[in-house]
């Protein structure tokens, strides 16, 4: 099945995908094939500001009817926010997974380590190699 | 290697997600577990539970070796079609399986068991029976579909003939009948694992398509193994496996009501259950509404305060109640108020009785 891989985005193996905002911030969110492959998504636990995350560091949890999934840090940095919006509404999750259903934001550590992330074409392949 | 039940195509068809379960590959879900969730607690959903064994237990002796083989009493079967839940117990009165028995007429019964066990359950049985006067026959040349819902009932009758319709239409609730089902000889039972009204239908496997294609015609939505636990979670049903097994008796399992310890009945597992009662039971099954945002899972700690400790096992996000709900087997002494460790944080939960829901209304103070 087709999943939506934004080009403008950056991804991870294990399907966050990150955005590269004006101010140098990054926001950090799981893909649509993620949450497509999660179903109904009916709580997430999101960092809490001021928190500093290493690379790959679990920080966030969604849930869905059947099971609890640990979302990583796509690279280090300081948490700015948490989705608050979430709280009362996860299902924006799966119904806007690249927009309302954003989980955190952060401060990078280091600006450049996006860069060595996963572009749309190398995670649109992670997908297909995983699925073979 | 992967069993599959004679629908396992046309679930694919579907666009069934499939998943293993009890060694059978069955339909997890069709599209939105949530949506097939309210579907049943609204209108009509249907499940293939073809992996669920019917077994016909027959013959001059098969009552009496019932009464001795159940916890509960199949000599409260008198009326033709009555159903009966049970668990099957070993000696040490632990739980082999749970299942349900139908009386379909002196000297016939149909019990249906549970797909992981079933195998286990027949080796037990056939280990039991006496050598003659009663005939055991697994009946894997049957199809089971569970129609589920408020509109179940009415979806069904619009399959049926005048006279079979009649029938269905008569028939009380844990009752079953034969019917004549789209000209196959069908087994209708107004039983299910949902906490709504509605039947569960047994055809030959090959014309379990011919039904599943009719129901689906008639508006009634595939719903897969996801929803059914919820729905059952929701209405305070164990699931043998999760919520008891071979190290737990009926009495700390919330199934005390399914055990009849009248006298003069010595049924497998009776003299272990009287000793457990004279000890004190030391745990109970009890129904828990998480308070805390969060979402309860199984295996996950309860603390009791001064009762101690004990844990769920079975947990969900309800989808009816729009909170997270769970089965825990905590110490007898637990009180109203505990706490379940998820990931690392005491969150506060509320002990209530179960069911949580049933027929689409809530049976809990929110």
């Amino acid at each position: 099945m087709s999943s939506q891989i934004p080009a403008e985005l950056r991804y991870t193996a294990s399907h966050e995908w990150v955005r590269k905002n004006p101010d140098g911030t990054l926001t950090i969110g799981i893909t649509d094939h993620a949450q497509h492959a999660l179903g109904d998504l009916v709580f997430a636990e999101t960092p809490e500001a001021g928190r500093t995350l290493a690379a790959g560091e679990a920080c966030a949890v969604v849930e869905s009817v059947k099971a609890a999934s640990d979302v990583y840090s796509p690279v280090a940095g300081t948490v700015i926010e948490g989705n608050a919006g979430l709280g009362d509404a996860p299902e924006k999750i799966n119904t806007d997974p690249y927009g309302e259903g954003w989980l955190w934001k952060l401060k990078p550590a280091d600006a450049g380590a996006v860069g060595g992330l996963l572009d749309a074409a190398g995670y649109e392949r992670a997908i297909a190699d995983a699925a073979e | 290697m992967t069993l599959q039940t004679p629908l396992h195509d046309r679930h694919i068809e579907l666009g069934a997600r499939m998943v293993d379960f009890g060694g059978w590959d069955m339909p997890l879900q069709y599209g939105s577990q949530l949506e097939e969730h309210h579907t049943v607690r609204r209108d009509a959903g249907m499940f293939d539970v073809s992996h669920m064994r019917a077994v016909d237990v027959e013959g001059p002796r098969s009552g009496d070796f019932l009464r001795r083989l159940l916890a509960n009493d199949v000599g409260r079967l008198t009326a033709p079609g009555k159903a009966l839940y049970s668990c099957l117990l070993n000696d040490d009165g632990r739980v082999l399986d749970d299942l349900i028995v139908y009386f379909r007429g002196p000297d016939r019964y149909r019990l249906v068991v549970n797909a992981g066990t079933a195998d286990k359950d027949l080796a037990w049985i056939g280990a039991q029976a006496p050598a003659s006067g009663i005939g055991i026959r697994p009946r894997g040349d049957l199809g089971i579909v569970a129609v589920q819902g408020p509109q179940a009932r009415a979806r069904v009758a619009g399959l049926l003939a005048p006279a079979a319709a009649a029938r269905a239409a008569a028939l009380a609730p844990f009752f079953a009948t034969d019917l004549d089902l789209l000209g196959a000889e069908a087994f209708a039972a107004r039983t299910g694992y949902t906490g709504e009204d509605g039947y569960e239908l047994m055809v030959p496997g090959s014309q379990l398509r011919a039904l599943w294609d009719a129901l689906l015609a008639a508006g009634v939505r595939p719903c897969g193994l996801g929803a059914r636990d919820t729905l059952r979670l929701e209405a305070g049903m164990n699931l043998y496996g999760n919520d008891m097994d071979e190290r737990t008796t009926p009495l700390e399992s919330g199934l005390a009501w399914t055990v009849s310890l009248e006298p003069g009945r010595d049924f497998i597992g009776r003299r272990a259950l009287e000793a457990q009662l004279a000890a004190g039971v030391p745990r109970k099954l009890v129904g828990v509404l998480l308070l805390d945002k969060g979402v309860l899972r199984s295996h996950q700690k309860v603390y009791a305060g001064p009762a101690g400790e004990g844990e769920t096992t079975s947990g969900s996000y309800s989808p009816t109640l729009e909170r997270s709900i769970a089965l825990a087997r905590v110490p007898a002494a637990t009180g109203a108020e505990v706490e379940v460790d998820i990931r690392g944080k005491r969150l506060r939960a509320r002990v209530v009785r179960p069911p949580f829901v049933r027929h689409g209304k809530a049976q809990i103070p929110l």
